[in-house]
């Protein structure tokens, strides 16, 4: 079943396969330069082999067959045009709940105000989520997209996580596909890739009861795919779940895109504890995250693209990841929110310059790109 | 370069210069990482990782030097120059045996109001209290022997008899005097750098070795330290690690694009790689954050430094390096390894429980 189907061979380094010291790696390497698929097990082995540069050397190879030395980038601006939410997953620091004094919820001429002043200059992208609030409607999130749309020129919007869209389906009475249509036709191009935290019903349970699970968000995406819009998925790791699952997560967004085949890119995000109710937990480790990256490199051999989301990896593992399988460090950013109410460090937004130079140290050659992934004069 | 022209270059024998200037330029990061761990499971076997949990204690920043990289120093009578008071020194010395210490790391700046009998007479106190001296980078003795009228020799050995216990590697940043002229005219030149070490060892001390890069110097430059380094210790033996950092430029001094992560990273592979003789390499989670600071046990680091313990003690302001021991064996245990608590001569000590969170 898992090595059903055929990929490309992947060139490896003889020497280099023949030098690695963990089997199970060495016996992923073999399948790749096969062109086999890896299956569970081999998720697994490269999740917990103690051979870091070795895993990190098959994802590179892999992404060096796919993207060559070149490592991109966007000139984007995230917003976030409310904080209210109902869903009160334990793992945010960044919703409030609905009536909260500290909740906000920006009117369409305000957002698209701060996209027209912001300061990236040539801006490509606006990536727009937001929590579930309960007294938004249809016409103001169609209001919304369309006054952003309209904001700058030439800009494309990558907006509502399927998260939104389930709540605007279920609060409009409207299907899931109805209302990516009408978001659509208003200028909604392409879609985030958040909300799906890992599928387990067992962490669902735990951790985001009210939130969809894993197959409405997989549905969602297949429709959104279906109508043409390209999206992006996420892992949210590093908290309560158990190698297996990150595995049968990543699996199982393979498998949808086998399908569908809308997904452009893959983004594990490390889960960032402060401020939320799971606070006594550590951040997963540098390790941990570098070897999470590079074996979805290697499992979602249908996904072409993989991020190193700055934001929550810092600039020194970013930079880092980028030897590890990761190809694309998302963009400039402006103004995150989310994880830094979680705690990141990070800065709240980078210049094109600033990521331009943390690729070219790594050896990388930096470039441009718009929300499709294609390369920009 | 592939890996398999890296793996037969590197085959070749030892490392020479030349072919450490090929692979340093074009082998893969990830190559030479696992190369670097080849090296580093031939010197360390078992797949275990040291720390040290010693306190950082600075006598005073008062500082004749004036080393443009430094945010630290501080000249006779501004408003905070200072000078470590022996009761100050015995409280912070209470905390550290409290906190489960066994060594000071006991440096200063290059003040000439402090004669070689106070030095002598702190090195007791610390000595009496059962903790082990890491005293006085070479710098710091160059110039007691300059202010005394006393050779190398004389000063190590009268602060060994007081009780120093062995000298950290500090004031190394490049051992070329072109670089040194420019960024620390006023303290040790490379050649008395050198003979500090080279005297110690000979007396029987262990050291460690550093080197600050990122700054000024070339790539050959870094690598020329390395060599130079390699061949003090085929004579003497007597480092016991290296430990490279990057510069970390503040506003006030010289300035200087901070070195990322895979410059880091390189530059730890290549030390590992090419002091073939130097049993251990530190990693600096102190410059390089917790998670590349973990990372670098892959890329030839054996060791991952010390906890730190002045900044976990003192809740000053604007403290951003701080880990627990606890936190120090997680990262450790999550990289693949077992954490083990050592002495300054890397020599296991056993745990002791600390007595306060």
């Amino acid at each position: 079943m898992t090595s059903a189907r055929t990929n490309s061979p992947i060139a490896l380094d003889g020497l280099l396969l023949d030098r690695l010291q963990d089997s199970a790696l060495r016996e992923v390497g073999q399948k790749i330069r096969h062109g086999e698929r890896l299956g569970h097990e081999d998720g697994l082995a490269c999740l917990e082999t103690t051979d870091l540069c070795g895993l990190g050397q098959l994802a590179l190879a892999v992404k060096k067959a796919r993207h060559g030395h070149r490592a991109f980038f966007i000139a984007n601006h995230h917003l976030n045009y409310t904080n209210v939410c109902e869903n009160r997953c334990r793992f945010c620091a960044f919703h409030r709940p609905p009536g909260s004094t500290d909740g906000y919820a920006m009117t369409p001429e305000e957002a698209a105000r701060r996209i027209a002043e912001s300061p990236v200059p040539n801006l490509h992208e606006v990536h727009l989520v937001g929590g579930c609030h309960p007294d938004l409607d249809l016409s103001y999130y169609l209001d919304l997209v369309r006054a952003i749309a309209r904001a700058r020129p030439g800009i494309k919007l990558k907006a509502f996580t399927a998260v939104e869209i389930a709540h605007l389906a279920e609060k409009t009475g409207l299907s899931c596909q109805e209302c990516l249509s009408r978001l659509k036709e208003a200028g909604l191009v392409a879609m985030p890739g958040g909300g799906a935290e890992v599928f387990s019903d067992r962490l669902r349970e735990e951790l985001f009861p009210h939130k969809i699970g894993a197959r409405e968000w997989l549905a969602i995406h297949a429709t959104a795919h279906r109508l043409g819009i390209r999206s992006n998925a996420t892992l949210l790791f590093g908290h309560l779940e158990t190698p297996a699952e990150r595995v049968e997560h990543l699996i199982r967004l393979r498998e949808q895109q086998d399908e569908t085949g809308g997904f452009q890119a893959f983004i594990a995000l490390p889960f960032h504890p402060a401020n939320t109710s799971l606070k006594d937990l550590p951040c997963p480790t540098g390790v941990d995250i570098l070897k999470t990256i590079a074996t979805a490199r290697l499992l979602l051999d249908n996904i072409p693209h993989i991020k190193a989301y700055w934001v929550m990896l810092g600039l020194k593992l970013t930079q880092t990841a980028l030897h590890f399988g990761a190809d694309d460090l998302e963009g400039t950013i402006v103004h995150e929110r989310i994880a830094h109410e979680a705690g990141a460090r990070t800065e709240a937004g980078l210049t094109v310059a600033q990521l331009v130079h943390l690729i070219r140290e790594a050896g990388f050659e930096p470039v441009e790109r718009d929300t499709f992934h294609q390369p920009l004069e | 370069m592939n890996a398999s022209e890296s793996i037969r270059l590197l085959e070749q024998g030892r490392l020479d210069l030349e072919t450490t200037r090929i692979i340093y330029d074009t082998a893969d990061l990830l190559t030479l990482g696992q190369l670097a761990q080849e090296v580093r499971f031939r010197w360390n076997p078992d797949p275990v990782v040291t720390y040290a949990v010693d306190r950082n204690i600075n006598y005073t920043n008062i500082c004749v030097s004036r080393c443009a990289f430094c945010a630290f120093a501080r000249d006779t009578g501004h408003p905070e120059a200072y000078v470590l008071d022996q009761e100050t020194l015995t409280r912070k010395c209470e905390e550290t045996l409290t906190l489960g210490g066994t060594q000071i790391l006991y440096q200063g700046g290059l003040n000439p109001d402090l004669d070689l009998a106070w030095h002598l007479d702190q090195i007791r106190l610390m000595r009496a209290m059962g903790l082990h001296v890491h005293g006085f980078s070479p710098p710091e003795i160059v110039f007691m022997a300059q202010q005394n009228g006393l050779s190398l020799r004389e000063v190590i050995e009268r602060l060994v008899a007081a009780g120093l216990g062995s000298i950290p590697g500090g004031g190394a940043e490049i051992l070329v005097d072109r670089v040194r002229r420019s960024v620390s005219p006023g303290k040790a030149t490379r050649d008395e750098w050198l003979d500090v070490m080279r005297t110690a060892h000979r007396l029987g001390l262990k050291t460690t070795a550093t080197m600050m890069f990122g700054h000024l110097e070339t790539l050959d430059e870094r690598l020329e330290h390395l060599f130079l380094l390699r061949r003090l210790q085929d004579e003497t033996g007597g480092f016991t690690a290296f430990i490279p950092w990057p510069y970390q430029p503040g506003e006030k001094t010289l300035p200087a694009r901070p070195a990322g992560s895979t410059t880091y990273l390189r530059l730890l592979a290549i030390s590992r790689l090419v002091l073939d003789n130097v049993p251990h390499i530190q990693a600096s989670w102190v410059t390089q954050g917790p998670e590349i600071g973990q990372v670098a046990l892959h890329f030839g680091a054996d060791d991952l430094g010390s906890t730190m313990i002045e900044e976990n003690v003192v809740a000053a302001a604007g403290v951003s390096h701080r880990l627990s021991r606890k936190e120090m064996v997680r990262l450790i245990e999550a990289a693949g390894f077992r954490a083990r608590q050592r002495n300054t001569l890397y020599r296991p000590v056993e745990p002791v429980h600390e007595g306060r969170p």
